[in-house]
């Protein structure tokens, strides 16, 4: 915390020297030493050490990878495969970098839940909160930037979908599209600024990961109680050893789970598309984008109906940057004077059913939307032909057989023919809207209503206070009434 | 809230199962009986059956499918089917030189007077390519361009087995009838229920489909494997058209197609074995470094996570968390 006095003291005549001129050391010192730490934090508090290692694998290898890249439509194919081939370790290289990706959005999702169940948004901490969600949306873009670059099928068709997307906005999207893409197409210039922008924002999201912790070190961790530092003696530890060497284990866990997927089961992330090199002639059957942006594309699909002037593909468009818009105000929708979610029974159920919602978003975004999740009835054989008077009629069969028997029995003239007539369900595009509305909701009307309403059981005094007979009995004690 | 927390738990893994839903179409492939030896964790390639799927790719496929990522000295380099421990060097390799000096390409430096000469290829060469462009391609195979086969067992869901089920899973001739529509059209009728894969694996697996006619496109094959949609050529129930599509290739693989030089019988599952065998090494020639690589990696970091453990234990001990 900013408050908390430094107990750096220079050993050398050097370190005394650069002190007084540059204290360096001493940031680092009061940041990453002595810095008081809640002593409660549990594991789920590991993942900002996590998501910190994560962008410096992604940057390092990266760096690397751009030195054997080539930008361009007619090589980008086969210079990331000759990377795979003949740069030494360049398979280990790409695989790293293209597994990290999915890695690092893992680990950021987990940090994003804990943060919600945690109540960490809250003031004082709302401007880390801010970071945190442009540190997302910076990860976002850059994801999409870089799937582009190994110039696969699904890298040019998903980059043509997203940039179609941004074309629907009225009067500004189409400008904004073809400068995007560099032309009116997806072509060489869109691949060449894509990389130049994949390459910058990473830096971009390094300084504001910078910001963010200068953010988190102001007001301190928050913690599983969600009650702020009281007493720093017992309330608190330094950071180091403490949390290094916590945080330290995590990581090497997080890597373990990591490397399984790197050597053993690298492309099972990916899509076998991006394997064949884009053409722009032939589109593949189900255009999917990387599996951690799938819950904001089954959003992006859900909108099938126009609202009064606005388009269906328009609505789509914007529910889909509301959804992320919305993490933006979480600080001043929730109205809770409670932080955490041990305390609030009711949001807590709420809080595992947006969990739910958003991984079968995902799920729904992976899935053709017109797929039956339950199927109502079975699939008819509908008979269409036309008339002794010259009008169309139909006739409804089970079996194939009768349809057939219908056929053949009416004159040759009346143009009968047989075809399918779907059975209703419940489709996958029905779920989706459903999730969506709840997805909505849960910030926009549950957050705001239920901070005024919810009795919130009692939380301890202090930090100390809670951990005394440690967190087994005080869980149990607040074990909500089922 | 256990209830709630328990749904989360199933949404998770319906979300994950759910990835498996976007694949489609074609039916679902199958490998041979014993599998692929290089599929394990610590799986490694058989030396001669991607030796003899060499063969294979150069006596049939190599006639419409090239290998762009691909060069001789590929065959020659560690993990690759002609390595030899004497010339690390596959350029030097004098059987990697054989195998290239077979192939005779177009050389792409032109000569003293600026002209373009064939010539045989040498190791640092790529693969020879059978077409010119894909224009050319396109014209000798009846519009459709042959894919080129460098990465194709990362870019088909299945990778090695759906190969392996493509190339031996053509009807059999008990399948197929001729008969002249009422136009005067020559027609191939496929009878779904009787399909049956050539392979050994499927020999007792029924048949793909109801009782029904197929229509086959002129110039396009059938395959109950290929992704695709048979609804538009299918008489009989619209509901249930056969699995699979059409693909431009005819069935390629015939007993006794090659004569193997080690004396393996070449049936038709040993050369789409072999074959799939030699292009899943060729999608990645570095797959057993990856998987060796991977255990001494793991190894380590299970060894450094288990230290933290107990330093954490050690320092925590005192702390009331």
């Amino acid at each position: 915390m900013s408050g908390h006095e430094s107990t750096y003291k220079p050993a050398s005549g050097f370190t005394r020297w650069l002190d007084d001129r540059l204290p360096i050391v001493r940031l680092a010192h009061d940041s990453f030493v002595d810095f008081p730490t809640p002593k409660n934090l549990n594991y789920w508090y590991t993942f900002g050490g996590i998501l910190a290692v994560c962008l410096a694998i992604q940057i390092i290898t990266g760096v690397v990878l751009a030195m054997h890249y080539t930008p361009t439509v007619d090589e980008g194919f086969a210079s990331v495969e000759r990377i795979m081939r003949d740069v030494p370790y360049g398979w280990l290289l790409r695989y790293v970098h293209a597994n990290g990706a999915s890695f690092f959005f893992l680990a950021v999702y987990i940090h994003m839940f804990r943060g919600l169940y945690y109540g960490s948004y809250k003031a004082p901490r709302e401007v880390l909160w801010l970071l945190g969600c442009i540190i997302f949306f910076l990860m976002i873009a850059t994801a999409f930037l870089g799937y582009m670059l190994p110039w696969g099928q699904m890298s040019y068709h998903g980059a043509n979908v997203i940039t179609g997307l941004i074309g629907a906005l009225p009067i500004i999207g189409e400008p904004i599209q073809t400068w995007l893409m560099g032309g009116p197409s997806i072509g060489n210039a869109t691949l060449q600024r894509f990389f130049s922008l994949h390459y910058l924002l990473p830096f971009m999201i390094a300084g504001v990961v910078i910001l963010h912790i200068w953010a988190l070190h102001v007001p301190g961790n928050n913690n599983p109680t969600g009650v702020e530092v009281k007493e720093v003696k017992k309330d608190t530890v330094p950071f180091h050893p403490y949390y290094t060497v916590k945080d330290g284990f995590a990581i090497v866990v997080f890597l373990i789970v990591f490397a399984i997927f790197v050597f053993y089961m690298p492309t099972v992330l990916g899509h076998a598309d991006n394997y064949i090199e884009a053409n722009p002639l032939v589109t593949p059957a189900h255009i999917v984008p990387e599996w951690y942006l799938l819950p904001f594309y089954a959003i992006l699909r859900a909108i099938t109906f126009d609202i009064g002037p606005i388009d269906a593909k328009l609505l789509g468009v914007i529910a889909m940057f509301a959804s992320i818009a919305v993490l933006f105000m979480v600080p001043w929708l929730d109205t809770s004077k409670v932080k955490s979610m041990r305390y609030r029974p009711v949001a807590k159920q709420f809080f595992f059913g947006f969990v739910a919602c958003s991984l079968l978003l995902g799920w729904c975004g992976a899935v053709n939307p017109d797929d039956p999740v339950i199927p109502l009835g079975e699939d008819k054989l509908l008979v269409s032909y036309t008339d002794a008077n010259g009008f169309v009629a139909t006739a409804e069969f089970d079996a194939y057989e009768e349809a057939v028997a219908e056929v053949e029995s009416l004159p040759a003239d009346s143009g009968a023919s047989i075809s399918v007539q779907k059975a209703p369900a419940f489709r996958f595009v029905h779920l989706a809207q459903i999730l969506t509305v709840y997805y909505f909701a849960y910030f926009l009307v549950i957050l705001p209503l239920l901070g005024l309403r919810e009795k919130p059981k009692n939380e301890p005094e202090s930090i100390h206070k809670s951990v005394l007979g440690g967190h087994k009995s005080s869980d149990a004690a607040l074990a909500p009434a089922e | 809230m256990s209830i709630l927390r328990i749904i989360a738990a199933g949404a998770t893994a319906a979300a994950l199962a759910g990835s498996a839903f976007a694949a489609g179409g074609g039916a679902h492939p199958h490998g041979p009986a014993e599998g692929f030896p290089f599929e394990s964790p610590l799986g490694k390639f058989e030396k001669d059956s991607v030796q003899r799927g060499y063969q294979v790719y150069k006596e049939v496929c190599a006639s419409c499918h090239g290998m762009k990522l691909l060069s001789y000295r590929n065959l020659g380099e560690k993990g690759g089917p002609f390595y030899d421990p004497e010339y690390p060097n596959a350029n030097d390799n004098p059987l990697v030189k054989a195998l290239a000096a077979e192939n005779e390409i177009l050389d792409p430096v032109p000569n003293e007077f600026g002209e373009y000469d064939f010539r045989p290829a040498r190791p640092s060469d790529p693969f020879r390519s059978p077409y010119a462009n894909d224009a050319m391609a396109a014209t000798a195979n009846g519009g459709a361009i042959p894919p080129d086969l460098s990465v194709i067992t990362k870019a088909r869901h299945g990778g090695a087995n759906y190969l392996y089920s493509l190339m031996t899973g053509y009807p059999s001739q008990e399948a197929i009838s001729y008969e002249t529509s009422p136009e005067g059209e020559f027609l191939t009728v496929i009878d779904p229920s009787l399909v049956r894969s050539s392979g050994i694996y499927a020999e007792g697996a029924g048949g793909h489909g109801d009782v029904g006619r197929l229509i086959q496109p002129l110039g396009q094959y059938y395959n109950p494997y290929m992704p695709g949609d048979t609804t538009a050529q299918y008489e009989g129930d619209p509901r249930h058209p056969p699995k699979g599509g059409f693909l431009a290739m005819p069935p390629q693989l015939t007993d006794g197609r090659v004569t193997y030089l080690d004396g393996t019988e070449a049936t038709v599952s040993q050369m789409a074995y072999d074959v799939a065998q030699f292009l899943a090494w060729a999608g990645e020639p570095k797959q057993q470094n990856r998987k060796s690589l991977g255990l001494a990696t793991i190894a380590y970091l299970v060894f450094f996570a288990l230290l933290l453990w107990f330093s954490y234990k050690r320092i925590w001990r005192k702390v009331e968390h």
